[in-house]
């Protein structure tokens, strides 16, 4: 099954599941079925839960959030990431505050759904990884669709937490295959962090989100076969808060080089508070401070050979991955 | 305490549990800014001094479950739907007993269907989607939005508008338009009308100039019930007047201009029409509010322990 439809799918569950769940977004509804057809079909069997809406993402996000406050369930799709810009006030100042600034724990079951990255085409305000604006504010967990991790499990988790919550897609996993992991690699996944290893002790650990394991899982091949470097790639469910330091604690404490890999661009990163974390508990064992992985700092081009040189792909991984080991 | 009975005058248009409502919020906001001139109170507030007979008028048209959201100006709404000034006092000092254990303080209070936020305009998006909730589950009950003129600057406001529009939902928007946002007055913040506004998204408006409370409900009843009637959103805009300063010594108009508003003030207004009963229920309420600044100050600091 591709990611996508795995994704679609979760939604039809959940809206069958629960018959207070509302899915908002801009063009949403059948036929079109959203810019990406993740919610395809979903309107035509739940016509008055399933809403298309004005091009207004702070709107609907407060309508998300008038919604939870209220005890139901709220989707949105944001059709770009980048457009959760204007959603930002309901997501800072009112959703999440209002978990606890009203000085008693208040219930608020909502996900922003956020398809994000490039790697299309699309240009500058329609490619970026906005993961690294969202981190750190409280009250508002980050989830990232990866090919590991089922979608209904995924939201089924993000609703019980009862916190507004953005989910990130790679937009390029839409169409990619869900749980594929070829030999040597082998694959588990328990809790919220899938893991892919090589039999034996690992050289370094990975950690890379939903959107960039499989291109980090291109380059810990090559690294196998020209390098005879074994990596163990960690991917987790959940960003923030990042506490996955228990699943991460025996590979780090055998491999003691650590990789975070991520499609943003430079500055402020998700992989920066990871890194913290990580040097935190392990600064006296590490080989050296953890080492970031990211796309270069600047704007997402448009054309196809700009836009391969600023993004974050294999090669990256790859080369940044066998000099820091290699020298 | 004895009370008199209760009186209808024509010419206050008032019964006595409304003015004494209207003579409370006044005290309240009086005595805030007398705490913070002596330096008790921490922050910041926005006080409604001259806008007290909106929500008072207001409360009697809503139903206890009704959604009502207030914003940073905010006091007198929930002391009109709560009659809590003790909760309220307790909530912007900090103290036991506070209405949400001292964290969101005057702009941030949630309690029984209100719910109140410091963003300009942010309340109203969150409100259509407590209307989409009740239009649904239970038809009849609507969601109250007060924003002032100066919110008009958001374009949250236009988003939800157009929302409520076309998706027919029960929201009520109360518009205080006091003619000044924080310092800036509306000739010089709001190009058109508020009535053209509301009529661009095919939204009724009414506009309300008058503080007689009587004649205030006897005009919305009717408006009112076809929000709930009709699940479809009313724009009402009372012209009102802001007496004190934005929020604390910050009044950069004249000392005659603000007289010229204190002139058109229901305060004098009632004063002038029935002095005796008038100046009693006001000693009355200062004594009230005296009483429980009192009694709240004493109180042990408030303690938030369920995050």
């Amino acid at each position: 099954m591709r990611v996508g439809e795995n994704l679609n799918t979760a939604l039809a569950a959940l809206l069958a599941r629960e018959p207070n769940l509302y899915v908002l977004g801009e063009d949403v509804v059948d036929p079109y079925g959203g810019a990406f057809k993740i919610t395809r079909g979903l309107s035509t069997s739940f016509p008055d839960r399933v809403l298309s809406t004005p091009i207004s993402e702070n709107a609907i996000t407060g309508v998300a959030a008038g919604l939870a406050l209220s005890g139901d369930l709220a989707i949105v799709e944001i059709m770009f990431g980048d457009f959760a810009a204007l959603a930002f006030d309901q997501l800072l100042n009112f959703a999440s505050k209002s978990v606890s600034m009203y000085g008693s724990r208040l219930p608020m079951r909502m996900v922003v759904r956020c398809p994000v990255g490039g790697g299309r085409g699309y240009g500058p305000t329609h490619s970026q990884a906005l993961q690294k604006h969202f981190v750190g504010i409280p009250g508002l967990a980050l989830y990232e669709m990866s090919p590991f991790h089922d979608n209904l499990a995924v939201f089924e988790e993000m609703f019980a937490r009862a916190q507004p919550c953005v989910f990130f897609e790679d937009k390029v996993l839409y169409t990619r295959r869900m749980g594929a992991v070829e030999p040597p690699f082998s694959l588990t996944v328990s809790g919220g962090v899938a893991r892919v290893f090589l039999d034996g002790s690992p050289d370094c650990v990975v950690i890379a989100p939903g959107g960039t394991a499989h291109r980090a899982m291109a380059a810990m091949r090559s690294l196998l076969v020209e390098e005879e470097i074994g990596c163990t790639l960690v991917v987790p469910s959940r960003l923030y808060p990042f506490d996955e330091l228990d699943a991460l604690e025996a590979d780090v404490r055998t491999a003691r080089h650590v990789f975070v890999v991520e499609e943003s661009t430079a500055g402020g990163t998700w992989g920066a508070e990871v890194a913290h974390l990580l040097h935190q508990r392990h600064w006296g064992r590490l080989a050296r401070p953890v080492t970031l992985i990211h796309s270069a700092d600047g704007v997402v081009p448009t054309a196809a050979h700009l836009e391969r040189a600023a993004l974050v792909n294999e090669t990256t991984i790859h080369s940044v991955i066998r000099e820091t080991l290699r020298g | 305490m004895t009370r008199p009975a209760t009186i209808e005058t024509a010419e206050l248009g008032l019964d006595e549990a409304d003015l004494s409502l209207m003579l409370t919020i006044r005290a309240f906001e009086l005595k805030l800014l007398d705490l913070y001139g002596k330096g008790l109170l921490n922050g910041t507030t926005h006080t409604c001094l001259g806008q007290e007979y909106i929500p008072v008028a207001m409360e009697a048209l809503l139903d206890p479950r009704d959604r009502v959201f207030s914003n940073h100006r905010g006091h007198g709404h929930y002391l009109a739907r709560f009659r809590d000034p003790a909760g309220l006092l307790a909530e912007i000092m900090g103290r036991e007993g506070a209405v949400c254990n001292g964290v969101g303080g005057s702009q941030h209070i949630h309690r029984d269907g209100f719910l109140s936020t410091g963003v300009q305009g942010e309340s109203l998006p969150v409100g259509v989607g407590v209307a989409l909730h009740l239009k649904r589950t239970d038809p009849g009950r609507l969601a109250c939005v007060y924003i002032g003129d100066g919110t008009f600057g958001e374009g949250a406001v236009y988003e939800a508008f157009n929302i409520a529009s076309l998706w027919r939902l029960p929201l009520l928007v109360v518009v205080e338009n006091n003619g000044i946002a924080q310092s800036t007055p509306t000739s010089r913040h709001l190009a058109g009308s508020i009535a053209g506004r509301a009529a661009a998204f095919g939204i009724r408006h009414r506009l309300i100039e008058t503080s007689d409370v009587a004649e205030i409900r006897r005009t919305l009843e009717p408006l009112v019930s076809r929000v709930r009637s009709h699940a479809t959103p009313l724009v009402v805009e009372f012209v009102t007047r802001r007496l004190g300063p934005h929020s604390k010594g910050d009044d950069t108009r004249s000392a005659e201009a603000v007289r010229d508003l204190r002139e058109q003030d229901w305060y004098e207004r009632c004063a002038a029409a029935d002095p005796d009963r008038f100046h009693l229920l006001d000693a009355q309420a200062r004594a009230h509010v005296d009483a429980i600044a009192a009694e709240v100050m004493a109180r042990p600091p408030s303690r938030w322990e369920t995050r």
